[in-house]
């Protein structure tokens, strides 16, 4: 039952073609999004449902998904709705993640997508499966449907006769197209839908199970390091290979164009010679970065195209209050902890590249033109990594792991970056500036918004090889091509732009820039982080200028009876009107609702503001999450808990350092992060479950929230407005004025 | 030759001796807890126990670490036989993506050695030094918080300071 037919792959790469939607410009998404779409989730994508699940004749269950584990829990939430709907235990079900050979096409694990596509699919196909068990049983038995019950397996009839799964399943009946409707597990028979279950990889995890990419040993596996230019200006003049050559355990040099690897037995001996070969390299660089002191003027300056977001009426009525205010963003890394690392093995036909990538399918293409191999010749297979958290280093070791098992066939290449490495060469969330004037007439109504976001690229992923940064360097190179701007209504730089706050004159504008100063890609919720950080920051300037509460004023301008919720749920577990405010102590709120169509999020925090030194601490949060049907609750305060705390991280610490030719943020002294230390007291995340919804994604929800409730509470403990992230203790400190 | 001592196991290797530790619990004895983060001592995933202390298992020579006691996660408890440090974790489903953990269990379990239990500030400073990415650190805390309360409630007489 493992293998893959010929009509599978077939189908299977026919989906190929859907995933290139999420590249596709605007007004082709737009066709594509009018058009019936009769299957649920990714369903659509690939309808057949032995795709996403079949059953061995010993009655074992395989389900299979496009999307992969980035440590939000993906494996556990499917699997619960997969044991759900065929009414098994989660341990009966095994779980294939994104795997070209093996899993559909659902293109990148990305944008809190995975429940919504894959979730919804595999919840449908599992129940349909179900009820072609019980149908194909009752035609055995000759008994009506409803007198069976699908159970641990079986099909049980009332006189006790039984039939395996395995027994029904035959060679066919699971492969057939799914049907737009199903009928679901009723809810007071539900055994896993809703319930906490604990994840299942973190057995492996807290005791040194083989459990991320880094752990994969392959037989005869040999280890490869690269050495990266020092700038991103760097060609290589001259490099004396014939030390490093010389080490021991040295199996392989490559040598091309400004591309420098070497190949060693094992990993100590690869470090040494990829230092050694280091040492000997001589570079040209030119100083093509921005001066980092006028980083947001040289933005500013930047020709960009101008997306229409909202194209409203943007001007100021006469009589009413009008505010103007401008934020930045600085670039920001995605840090993770574990360095990208990939393992490559070339037959001298085919290669297999194990990968940490987002997109196993758009790898694939992207490395095919790299590699010059057919796409049938090239299988990717996801295992984990460290948390990305968007497009990182993952694809270009990925590549660099293809390059070299390339270079040295028949044995499997791994490759892991240096920690520099990861740090000077990921591509990093991209620097932003917004420009927003509003206007608040008598009554406390937000009357007029005018609002221009400005940013390069949020998305540069793979799908053609001049995405992977080892392209750029080769002897012949594949260059970069022209990054676009994504599709609304997920929008990259715009993503979120658009309040969701009623107000009748109402104009937002996208200056895309297609240069890229520092290289750029998606990083946790893209344009959305800063564009919530300007929002809900400058709704509640506009209500301290209108004389409104912060709670108040944004309930007043939405009628979504579920963002009043989460808004209203936040503010009473927070305690927000009995808030006592110590000495340099605020509260500050947030309300967002991700992408505009993804989870809803209100979220009130408490700061300490020191006044020596400008120090912000964010000392509690209380978030109330709204994410359609919750599949495992646990999961979504996870995550939101470690979102409010990694985009608290960004908002006060983070910034990515250059000069005008390097980036200087090479470790984690020179790119801080938070730590224990810097940790808030306590984080609460009230889950408002909502069942029978549809499933909204989660995983992105806090970023932007967070980093606007800490600057508001900021403005309420010392009363000052920080509008630059990240909010450095210099920078409050002179906003203070101590 | 160098001769290491892990998880209780002596091992004779043929190795360079200024080899980081790191690199032959993961090459030459096949380990997956200790991990690779950052090489210079700056992040912890890399954390293991010598001689009862936290270290940075990517910066300690092997020839340093000869004879002397080394616990790595794997020394701890296994994944269907987890510790009570281990199972903690996962009761209180203390990670994301979970790259750090093992440095974190190691180094809080050094802690948990020397004193059974610890407060929440004495954790957060002990803990100081490694680095989770996916914002795990209150999740973590409470893990440790959870052995610490256990440690509390079976021993009464313990005094004041360690059981707060
Ligand atoms: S890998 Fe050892 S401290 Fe980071
Ligand atoms: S759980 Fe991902 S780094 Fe800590």
């Amino acid at each position: 039952m493992s293998a893959v037919s010929p009509s599978r792959r077939a189908v299977l790469a026919g989906g190929g073609a859907l995933v290139i939607g999420f590249s596709l410009h605007r007004s082709a998404v737009a066709q594509d999004a009018a058009a019936p779409a009769e299957l649920p989730g990714d369903l659509a994508k690939e309808p057949l449902l032995d795709a996403w699940l079949r059953i061995g004749g010993g009655g074992d269950i395989t389900v299979f998904t496009g999307k992969a584990e980035l440590g939000q829990g993906l494996k556990t939430a499917l699997v619960q709705l997969a044991a759900e709907e065929l009414v098994v235990a989660p341990e009966m079900v095994r779980l294939i993640t994104a795997d070209t050979a093996l899993t559909p096409n659902e293109g990148y694990t990305a944008g809190s997508h995975s429940m919504q596509d894959s979730g919804t699919a595999i919840r449908n196909a599992a129940a349909q499966a179900r009820r072609l068990l019980v149908a194909r049983a009752a035609g055995l038995l000759q008994l009506p449907a409803a007198k069976l019950q699908a159970k641990g397996g079986t099909v049980v009839a009332a006189d006790g006769r039984r039939l395996g799964y395995g027994e029904l399943v035959g060679n066919d009946l699971l492969h057939v197209k799914a049907a737009p409707q199903s009928t679901f597990i009723a809810a007071k028979r539900r055994r896993l839908i809703g319930e906490d279950v604990p994840r299942i990889d973190l057995p492996a995890k807290v005791a040194g199970g083989a459990a991320f990419v880094q752990d994969l040993r392959l037989p005869n596996m040999v280890h490869g390091r690269v050495v990266l230019p020092p700038a991103y200006s760097a060609r290589l003049r001259s490099v004396d290979t014939a030390a490093a050559s010389r080490l021991p355990g040295v199996l392989k040099i490559v040598e091309d164009g400004s591309r420098l690897a070497v190949i060693a037995e094992t990993e100590p001996q690869a470090i040494r010679a990829m230092a050694t070969l280091a040492a000997s390299a001589n570079w040209d660089e030119a100083p093509d970065l921005p001066d980092p002191a006028n980083l947001f003027e040289t933005l500013a300056a930047l020709p960009a195209e101008t997306v229409p977001v909202h194209d409203g009426p943007g001007d100021m009525p006469s009589g009413a209050n009008v505010l103007e205010a401008r934020y930045r963003r600085a670039y920001q890394m995605h840090g993770a902890i574990g360095p990208s690392c990939a393992i490559g093995l070339f037959d001298g036909d085919a290669l297999t590249v194990w990968t940490h990538s987002q997109g196993v399918y758009p790898l694939r293409a992207a490395l095919a033109q790299l590699c010059g191999l057919p796409l049938a010749k090239i299988r990717c297979i996801h295992r984990e990594g460290a948390g990305c958290y968007g497009h990182n280093g993952a694809d270009d070791a990925a590549a660099d792991a293809a390059l070299l098992a390339m270079a040295l066939p028949a044995r499997p290449v791994r490759v892991q970056w240096m920690r520099e490495q990861e740090h000077t060469w990921e591509p990093y969330g991209s620097a932003m500036l917004v420009h927003v004037r509003g206007a608040v007439d008598a009554l406390q109504h937000i009357v007029a918004w005018d609002y221009t976001v400005r940013s390069s690229a949020h998305a540069t992923r793979p799908g053609g090889a001049g995405n992977l940064m080892p392209a750029w360097h080769r002897a012949r190179p594949i260059a970069q091509p022209a990054p676009q701007p994504l599709p609304l209504p997920e929008g990259g730089g715009d993503r979120n732009a658009v309040p969701l706050y009623a107000i009748p004159r109402l104009r937002v504008m996208y200056d895309f820039i297609p240069a890229m100063p520092l290289r750029a890609s998606a990083l946790r919720g893209l344009g959305a982080y800063m564009n919530i950080f300007a929002i809900e920051s400058f709704v509640d300037e506009l209500a301290k200028a209108a004389g409104a509460g912060a709670i108040d004023f944004r309930l007043a301008h939405l009628a979504d009876p579920r963002a009043k919720a989460v808004i209203n749920t936040a503010a009473a577990r927070f305690g927000w009107e009995g808030f006592f405010r110590a000495e340099g102590h605020g509260r500050g709120f947030a309300f967002a609702r991700y992408k505009n169509l993804a989870a809803y999020l209100g979220l009130a925090v408490e700061v300490a503001v020191d006044h020596e030194s400008g120090g912000v601490r964010l000392v509690r949060a209380t978030a109330a999450v709204d994410a359609g049907e919750a599949i495992n609750p646990d999961g979504i305060k996870n995550q939101i808990e470690g979102g409010i705390l990694q985009a608290a991280s960004w908002t006060l610490y983070e910034s990515v350092r250059f000069d005008r030719s390097r980036i200087l943020s090479r470790d984690w002294s020179s790119y801080p992060i938070m730590r224990f230390s810097q940790a808030p007291d306590a984080v609460e995340v009230h889950v408002l479950d909502q069942p029978g919804q549809p499933f909204l994604g989660t995983g992105e929800a806090a970023q932007g929230p967070i980093a606007a409730a800490i600057a508001n509470a900021i403005a309420d403990a010392v009363g000052v407005r920080m509008r630059d992230i990240p909010i450095t203790p210099e920078q409050v400190k002179a906003a203070i004025g101590v | 030759m160098i001769t290491l001592t892990v998880n209780g196991r002596t091992h004779r290797l043929e190795i360079e001796p200024a080899t980081p530790l790191l690199y032959v619990l993961r090459g030459e004895l096949g380990q997956n807890g200790a991990k690779f983060g950052c090489g210079f001592g700056e992040c912890g995933a890399c954390t293991v126990i010598v001689d009862g202390e936290p270290v940075f298992s990517c910066l300690l020579p092997a020839i340093a670490a000869a004879g002397r006691k080394i616990t790595t996660v794997e020394g701890l408890g296994t994944p269907a036989k987890p510790s009570p440090l281990q199972a903690a974790f996962i009761a209180e489903q203390a990670a994301q993506c979970g790259y750090c953990t093992a440095g974190m269990i190691t180094r809080a379990q050094a802690l948990i050695d020397r004193n059974p239990s610890p407060s929440e500030s004495e954790i957060r400073a002990w803990m100081e030094p490694n680095l989770c990415r996916c914002g795990t650190y209150l999740r973590i805390i409470r893990a440790v918080r959870r052995l610490a309360e256990a440690w509390a409630k079976a021993h009464p007489g313990a005094p004041e300071e360690a059981s707060r």
